[in-house]
């Protein structure tokens, strides 16, 4: 079991420019995968989460095509494969 | 978008300009008649604290970066904008326990010569964080954040934010700063303890008009060979202070209106500010329709227009707290950035102005340097 973590184009700075990030296990939650996820491209936390360890606002991470906003949040189970997408929100950009 | 680079010689003049949707710089020779631009650094970011560090041998370019996703960050570049640090190695943060995070960077300022080290960082939420490590790791002025009027202060139209820092070049005890809506502080011993100094500011607004706190002060300036001599633009109302903002008296006359954002304090002639008034807090735009900074030479006992080369029909123009700048040559170069994006610079000390760019996003502020002697 694994999970792959997608990464946005503005970041691919901070992951070495790949676009994905695949993790060999699976973690009980989106937050502990996260959590994986910095190990690898530390850079990436403080863009993606606040100081409180929260998602910024503007920022939509899904499970498969499910936003987690609707699930648990970081608190969301994860089991078996599982896709992890973390995209801009639409109502971030500036006019 | 393809990024441009200026390169930049001994001597030149530099202007970064931050704009709400990246950082651009412009250099000139010293003759300052004609701008090479480069950027957009930090493209979809807006900009608007920036900082240049010549202390201990540096040509170091300070940037707050801040995106609506991404949040804000600081970055710093030693080569005039070709490499930036990487995000992970500037430690910008609140502590955990006071259950805030970081929303925007208002304000950078290097310390004294006294401290190469030592940086200055004005943010929203409302606080104060430093530096003595030249800008690695940073800490929150608990003095400040712990104060007993925190509860109350208010945000202004741009959040509640620390948007002016003045350190004290002749003691470094001796700092002050300027938040919106919470007045001017002060602190007499290197940020311990803080103390309101707003005896004399109108706060419009509030049904005390003359209260301890809350006013909501836009900018303060001062020259440093007179440290103790503030002047103060605020939400309505223009100031000086001549003992380091104990008391303040009004200098507002002779302004065609008393609210504005920009003020700057001349290089080299103490007794000499500008402003750019606004029409009234609700419009906000150049009185008049014409776009005219004004200044005085005698710290503000009178006030004149300054327009020659400025548009002086249909001009409806915003520029902001830290859009009015000047370079430190002889004489001074004096530069101002508008919303609508447009830079203008006077090498004659406002006495005539000219366009130095036109067409970038909306300015929202401008920093001058002069560049010395290259180390490279």
């Amino acid at each position: 079991m694994s999970i792959v973590l997608y990464i946005p184009s503005p970041l691919r700075a901070f992951s070495k420019e790949r676009g994905q990030v695949k993790i060999d296990t699976t973690p009980p939650t989106v937050g502990e995968a996260l959590e994986s996820l910095w190990l690898v491209c530390p850079g990436l936390r403080e863009r993606i989460i606040t100081e409180q360890g929260e998602i910024r606002r503007h920022i939509n991470v899904f499970v498969g095509d499910e936003s987690i906003r609707y699930t648990g949040g970081l608190s969301t189970p994860l089991s078996g494969d599982v896709e992890i997408s973390i995209l801009p929100a639409v109502s971030g950009g500036t006019g | 978008m393809k990024v441009r680079h200026v390169k930049v010689q001994s001597g030149d003049v530099v202007l970064l300009v931050g704009t709400m949707k990246g950082l651009f710089l412009l250099r000139s020779d010293p003759k300052r008649s004609s701008w090479s631009v480069g950027g957009p650094y930090f493209p979809g970011h807006s900009v608007y604290a920036l900082a240049y560090d010549s202390r201990g041998g540096r040509q170091r370019l300070w940037v707050g970066a801040h995106s609506l996703h991404w949040g804000a960050v600081l970055h710093y570049s030693d080569d005039f904008g070709r490499t930036w640090s990487p995000p992970e190695e500037v430690d910008l943060k609140f502590p955990q326990d006071t259950g805030l995070s970081l929303k925007q960077i208002w304000q950078l300022v290097p310390g004294g010569s006294q401290e190469p080290d030592r940086l200055y960082c004005g943010v929203e939420p409302a606080s104060l964080f430093t530096t003595d490590d030249a800008g690695r790791s940073w800490s929150l002025v608990r003095g400040l954040h712990d104060h007993p009027h925190r509860p109350r202060w208010e945000p202004g139209g741009g959040g509640l934010c620390l948007h002016t820092i003045l350190p004290d070049p002749g003691n470094a005890r001796r700092i002050s700063v300027g938040i919106s809506t919470g007045g001017m502080y002060r602190s007499d011993d290197g940020g311990a303890t803080w103390k309101a100094r707003n005896s004399g500011i109108r706060a419009d607004f509030l049904p005390d008009k003359q209260p301890e706190f809350g006013q909501c002060v836009h900018k303060i300036v001062h020259h440093p060979s007179r440290p103790e001599r503030l002047f103060l633009q605020n939400h309505g109302g223009l100031y000086r202070s001549d003992n380091a903002g104990d008391t303040w008296q009004d200098i507002g006359r002779g302004v065609p209106s008393d609210f504005g954002f920009a003020m700057l304090a001349h290089p080299h002639q103490p007794d000499t500010i500008y402003v750019v008034p606004l029409e009234s807090d609700q419009f906000r735009c150049t009185p008049d329709r014409k776009l005219r900074v004004y200044r005085s030479q005698n710290a503000g006992r009178s006030w004149e227009p300054l327009f020659r080369g400025l548009p002086q029909r249909n001009a409806m123009e915003t520029v902001l707290r830290d859009s009015l700048t000047a370079d430190s040559l002889q004489p001074a170069g004096i530069y101002f950035g508008t919303r609508s994006g447009f830079v203008y610079g006077s090498a004659e000390g406002g006495e005539r102005w000219k366009v130095v760019l036109r067409g970038l996003p909306p300015v929202v502020c401008v920093k001058g340097v002069a560049v010395a002697e290259l180390s490279r």
